[in-house]
């Protein structure tokens, strides 16, 4: 008993355990090669990693974090200003919210085109996605702020620049974190798709080249590849985030 | 020390001060008091220099109020303290923006959180305190930049009956200690008469009468009769209209 209670504690583990056997359920009861067993899966996810996977994910990881950095230099001033100023929101939210729902993936082409086949066409398309939570979430961030915080700050005589750093920026921080992990999610099946365009590298690729070569048990690596990357980028924001933001996590 | 002269203020079309003429002397207390939406947080604001004002003037120390003054210290009701700064970094914040030296920061700071018997608080942050030790943090960190002037915006009105009271006795004593001009807002008629010299009564954006009183700076006063005087005149004055008989 005293294992189970330790699982239950160990979120991750939990969370683990489960998926594996739903997928033996799945494995056993469907009987085909297009899913393979999680035993065989794991074995030739180790064999694969340390020199075809961890090329596929490193260059799929550079993307991502590219596009993110991109989306946070662009997203964050741009959120803090039309939070910030109410002409600029009446200027720029209009247009956002145009823009912001968007199939952006069907632009992929034209984003090729003008930018050629590399990877500025597959970082530009994701940023294109995930910007708009960056942006939204600042900018609700600093309207959220209550004014007496304002007033509060100004009394203690803290200077415009001072006002950034000891206000706005701890309180949207939290909200930042939230676009966040939602970005990850969805930087990560942006590019799934992406890199089956025009690349030999990227997990995304490496997943649908193995589907064509009906080699499910190579696919299945590369999946859980590419679920590990996520769940280890997720965990590391929970840490960064726990480092960042402590009063968020107070009991 | 404050002088407001012809005052009006409006928001967009709605009159929130109509005509507000008051002196406050220096290192005196004066307590405003009225019904909701009478306009009293509005004249706060202005001395604090939160919001511009184009009618009228206000002048604190001869000089006209434009924006927020250096030595005016302001407590809010609430939300006055950052979330994500501990006591101590909350309090630390108007020494660090005046550029005070490392050292010194730390001695005010230290001294302060002694003297308002804190000190276990200092690594804690504001969501783990209740509202009686938030209110004596958000007055440290006022008083620790060493205002000539302490503005305050219903500072007991979300605490218990208990802790109001402790927090009363702990201006007082404050002033006391190192005398200050405190102007504050209530809508408690005891509150405004325990620490009020001067107890200005509003109604619908205007002043209606200006109490002196006597009583003020004795810290037993809840317990005699005069006290009590005092609120019901008070009272009176707000609900005027209304007829009290003494039988």
């Amino acid at each position: 008993m005293k294992i189970v209670e330790r699982i239950l504690k160990n979120k991750t583990l939990y969370g683990i355990i489960i998926v594996v056997i739903m997928w033996y359920v799945l494995h056993i009861s469907i009987e085909s090669s297009v899913i393979p067993s999680p035993y065989n899966t794991v074995k030739r996810f180790a064999h694969l990693i340390p020199e075809v996977l961890s090329v596929h994910l490193l260059a799929s990881l550079g993307r991502i974090m590219i596009a993110i950095a991109i989306s946070i230099i662009i997203g964050v001033p741009l959120g803090l200003w039309i939070g910030m100023n109410k002409k600029a929101d009446s200027i720029i939210s209009p247009v956002i919210y145009i823009l912001y729902p968007l199939p952006k993936i069907a632009f992929l082409p034209v984003f090729m085109i003008l930018l050629g086949i590399g990877n500025s066409a597959k970082v530009t398309l994701i940023v294109t996605i995930i910007i708009f939570q960056m942006l939204i979430g600042v900018r609700d961030g600093v309207k959220e702020i209550p004014k007496e915080l304002f007033y509060s700050v100004i009394s203690m005589g803290v200077s415009r620049a001072g006002m950034y750093k000891h206000l706005i920026m701890p309180a949207i921080l939290p909200r930042l974190f939230s676009a966040l992990r939602l970005s990850l999610g969805i930087s990560i099946s942006t590019l799934f798709f992406a890199e089956n365009f025009a690349t030999t590298y990227g997990i995304g690729y490496y997943i649908m080249n193995a589907w064509i070569m009906v080699d499910y048990l190579d696919m299945f690596a590369g999946i859980l590849g590419l679920s590990l990357l996520g769940l280890l980028l997720l965990r590391f924001l929970d840490f960064l985030e726990r480092k960042l933001c402590p009063w968020v996590f107070l009991t | 020390m404050i002088q407001v002269r012809n005052l009006n203020y409006a928001y967009s079309s709605d009159v929130a001060l109509s005509n507000i003429n008051l002196d406050i002397k220096q290192n005196t207390t004066c307590a405003i008091i009225g019904p909701s939406g009478c306009g009293k947080t509005t004249l706060l604001y202005l001395l604090a220099g939160f919001i511009d004002y184009n009618e009228g003037e206000i002048y604190i120390k001869n000089e006209k109020v434009k924006g927020s003054r250096r030595e005016t210290g302001v407590i809010l009701q609430d939300y006055g303290l950052l979330p994500w700064k501990t006591v101590w970094n909350n309090i630390a914040l108007g020494l660090k923006v005046r550029g005070t030296a490392k050292e010194q920061i730390n001695k005010e700071v230290d001294e302060i959180l002694r003297e308002l018997d804190i000190q276990d608080l200092k690594n804690k942050y504001p969501a783990q305190l209740s509202g009686g030790q938030k209110q004596r943090v958000t007055i440290a960190r006022t008083l620790v930049i060493k205002p000539d002037l302490l503005l305050l915006d219903e500072f007991t009105s979300a605490l218990d009956a208990m802790t109001k009271e402790n927090i009363q006795n702990l201006i007082l004593s404050i002033y006391k200690k190192r005398p200050v001009t405190i102007v504050f807002v209530t809508h408690s008629i005891e509150e405004a008469v325990f620490l009020g010299q001067k107890i200005v009564i509003m109604e619908k954006a205007r002043i209606k009468k200006i109490i002196d009183n006597p009583y003020f700076g004795d810290g037993e006063i809840r317990s005699r009769i005069d006290y009590y005087n005092i609120c019901l005149e008070v009272r009176r004055w707000l609900e005027e209209g209304k007829t009290y008989e003494n039988r």
